[in-house]
């Protein structure tokens, strides 16, 4: 048997979140509701006479099936429950002398995955130990057949308005009045006991004890995914009347938990790690943003600079030269003026001397 | 179908695209007639011992995974700060607003009393169920792209007071939707982590919500790539300077990211394998389609996109894309239904029929329909002349 251990799944986000989850489901382990009823199905007592079916047809007022009940011809053929059957009786050829017959019907789970599965919490584990449907509220999603590990709920794929699922709910009413499910009921050969499932552990166990060789040393049921309502002995390995081993005992709830779990650190998290993300890149373009202004600032202002120092100067250039010119203009006028008065003077001078010579 | 012929043909109503679709859509809203008279068992394959068909794994599974763009893409642009990948958000926030919208049409179909899908949030919530994180993300989800989305009719209405606060609010809209699509990629991988005994061990491992999330991540990079390169064929005349000059940038740059994310998911893949030591199923028929999904849709498509977006090859990167989006398809399918039920005799699997495949063609159809009329119209692959380079 391959038994798989689940520890707490890391988160979905990539967030490491190895809770240790064998470990605390040590204390939040269900095993059941006190005195919830257990039903217990003994295959080396089976007959194979359908006597069952036709108990649960009659008090879940199912549809009468084409080949009467006492036709033991479709025996011949595997068969599993419909909409219109909440339970089969399959016959299985393991080798023996004789076949070994296996009733099939909903396990009834301690933690239905059924139950776990539902989006609308349209399944209910009750304290009677029956898992109930209430179709009132029910989508018609079908997670309940995928969740199912024993291939239990069925649909109306035919009805058109009003679908529902529909399997075994162990007469959950009956049981309410005080009353057996149908099919134990019916049961000719106590192939099915009804008791609280602490009681109906018991018997099977003191019938292990009691036959030696007749049974195999395991209570099918007792553990399975969980724990199931329905508990099973058997002559023959399990495997060979058509019963999966490898379900380990891991409730199905169990499984989801790591996923579930993750959920509300992602909502917690993930928006601190992006809005990190985001902000450390709008600082990067900010800076680089302020980085490029100032580049720009600063070479402005060097051209600038530069541009009033060539001002300045050529200013300083074209003052000097304007200067030399008016000096030289001025000297030149000075130069010029000087020139006059000597030459006036001198021709003055020069009259001045013919004047003397005239007298 | 080249540009001209097409901007010539679609002058008239009856063009290639429109008679195919129009067949498509006929034959769709038959069925659906018979889906909606004759229930479920009329129309599908479904029976008790397989209660989920293609409609929830290629329409609800492939359908949100290659709706990952949305997510990606705006997380890229606005949270990473790439901001030259600014001309394939709009695109990528419609393809994921429609395909969230068509997934929720799907499982209309679905679902046995569709008009009840609100009761999970609004009547009785089984907060224990990965399908209630499902249907709360798709639901909060669907909103958020409608807003991520609105920008486009509301500038194409010139609505610009209303415009302007929603781009304002863009960066907390990306995160939230990076936040739901994270919970609600991942959260669809969880729905199978409840069924060990009937998922192939290859394939259930209690990582699958880590792995649909990762592979989310490939599918919507490779989404755009794929959408783009089908856009530029059928859509140019509708494109503007700014996304025609964008447009190579983000095939590379989104190949490059594109072969990281997918080396990322063959090594967790490994990881999940050794976690729950199936190496001795490799062997076997189911391991060689293992090999096949891991080998050539996953290490391939990363060799190539590495090749391509070293060599600027953007032909082979359009392969690439295509080939990805296929290899997603095939892993969905490959945990919703292949390895799904594996325990069963071949005789009672499950195999879609003709209607169904028709209802789900349909449905990409309808997709396609509604992206080609609200991207000739609005401004998704070019910007508003009003609103220019300020979004």
């Amino acid at each position: 048997m391959q038994r798989r251990r689940f520890l707490g799944l890391v988160g979905a986000a990539g967030v490491s979140l190895a809770a240790s989850g064998k470990a605390k489901a040590a204390s939040k382990e269900f095993s059941g509701y006190p005195g919830s009823h257990a039903v217990l199905f003994d295959a080396t007592r089976c007959i194979g006479c359908r006597k069952c079916e036709a108990g649960c047809q009659k008090v879940n007022d199912l549809p009468m099936p084409e080949k009467p009940f006492d036709d033991l011809s479709v025996l011949d053929q595997k068969r599993r429950t419909h909409a219109e059957n909440f339970t089969v009786v399959n016959k299985y050829d393991v080798g023996q002398q004789a076949p070994v017959f296996r009733k099939f019907q909903c396990n009834h789970c301690l933690e239905p995955a059924c139950a776990s599965a539902c989006f609308v919490k349209a399944f209910k584990k009750q304290p009677t130990g029956a898992v109930t449907y209430d179709a009132s509220v029910c989508v018609g999603c079908r997670y309940c057949m995928v969740a199912c590990p024993f291939e239990v709920p069925t649909y109306e794929y035919n009805e058109v308005l009003t679908p529902r699922v529909r399997k075994c709910h162990m007469c959950h009413e009956r049981q309410l009045e005080g009353k057996l499910p149908g099919c134990v009921e019916a049961c000719p050969k106590e192939a099915l006991t009804f008791g609280t499932r602490d009681e109906i552990l018991k018997v099977a166990r003191a019938r292990i004890r009691n036959y030696p060789g007749r049974y195999l040393d395991h209570v099918y049921g007792e553990k399975e995914m969980g724990g199931t309502s329905w508990l099973y002995l058997s002559g023959v390995p399990f495997k060979k009347i058509g019963m999966r081993e490898d379900l380990g005992t891991t409730s199905a709830p169990h499984l989801t938990t790591g996923a579930l779990a993750a959920v509300p650190m992602v909502v917690g998290l993930w928006p601190v790690v992006l809005g990190g993300i985001w902000a450390v890149n709008k600082r990067k373009e900010k800076i680089a943003a302020e980085e490029q202004k100032a580049a720009v600032n600063s070479a402005v202002s060097e051209t600038q600079e530069k541009a009033q120092q060539e001002m300045a100067d050529a200013l300083a250039k074209a003052e000097a030269s304007t200067q030399r010119r008016i000096d030289n203009e001025v000297k030149k006028a000075v130069d010029e003026a000087l020139k006059a008065k000597e030459e006036e003077a001198q021709s003055q001078a020069e009259d001045g001397k013919t004047d003397e010579e005239g007298a | 179908m080249s540009t001209e012929a097409h901007t010539a043909g679609s002058k008239s109503v009856f063009n290639t695209f429109n008679i195919v679709a129009g067949v498509i859509i006929l034959v769709g809203l038959g069925i659906t007639v018979l889906r909606f008279t004759g229930g479920l068992g009329a129309v599908t394959n479904l029976d008790d011992n397989n209660p989920w068909g293609i409609w929830i794994g290629f329409d609800l599974l492939c359908g949100v995974a290659l709706a990952a763009g949305g997510y990606t893409t705006s997380a890229a642009c606005y949270i990473f700060g790439l901001k030259r990948y600014h001309a394939a958000v709009r695109p990528a926030i419609l393809t994921a607003f429609l395909g969230y919208a068509l997934v929720v049409f799907a499982l209309h179909y679905d679902v046995g009393r569709p008009w009840r899908l609100p009761y999970p949030i609004f009547v009785q919530q089984g907060t224990t169920s990965l399908l209630f994180e499902v249907g709360l993300c798709v639901f909060l989800y669907l909103t958020v792209l409608f807003l991520e989305f609105l920008p486009v009719p509301f500038e194409w209405l010139k609505k610009t007071k209303i415009r302007n606060f929603l781009v304002k609010i863009t960066l907390a809209l990306t995160i939230m939707g990076v936040v739901l699509s994270t919970l609600h990629q991942s959260s669809l991988g969880a729905l199978f982590t409840i069924v060990p005994s009937k998922v192939h061990p290859l394939w259930y491992s209690p990582y699958l919500p880590v792995f649909f999330f990762v592979s989310s991540i490939a599918a919507g990079l490779s989404m755009v790539i794929f959408e783009g390169t089908l856009s530029h064929k059928f859509m140019h005349h509708a494109m503007d300077e700014e996304y025609l000059k964008h447009h190579d940038t983000v095939v590379f740059g989104f190949a490059r990211g594109c072969s990281f994310v997918l080396f990322g998911y063959f090594m967790i893949k490994l990881i999940g394998v050794a976690y729950g030591d199936a190496w001795h199923y490799l062997s076997t028929g189911y391991g060689a389609l293992f090999l096949v999904e891991m080998l050539g849709f996953v290490a391939l498509p990363c060799f190539l996109y590495a090749v391509g977006a070293r060599d600027k090859n953007a032909k082979l990167i359009k392969w690439t894309a295509a080939w990805t989006v296929l290899g997603i398809v095939f892993n969905r399918f490959n945990v919703s239904i292949i390895a799904f039920n594996y325990q069963l005799p071949s005789a009672e699997r499950y195999f879609p029929s003709w209607m169904e495949i028709a209802i789900s063609i349909f449905i990409v159809t309808l997709g396609v329909v509604v992206f080609r009329f609200i991207s000739k119209r609005m401004p998704v692959f070019r910007e508003h002349p009003m609103y220019k380079a300020e979004h």
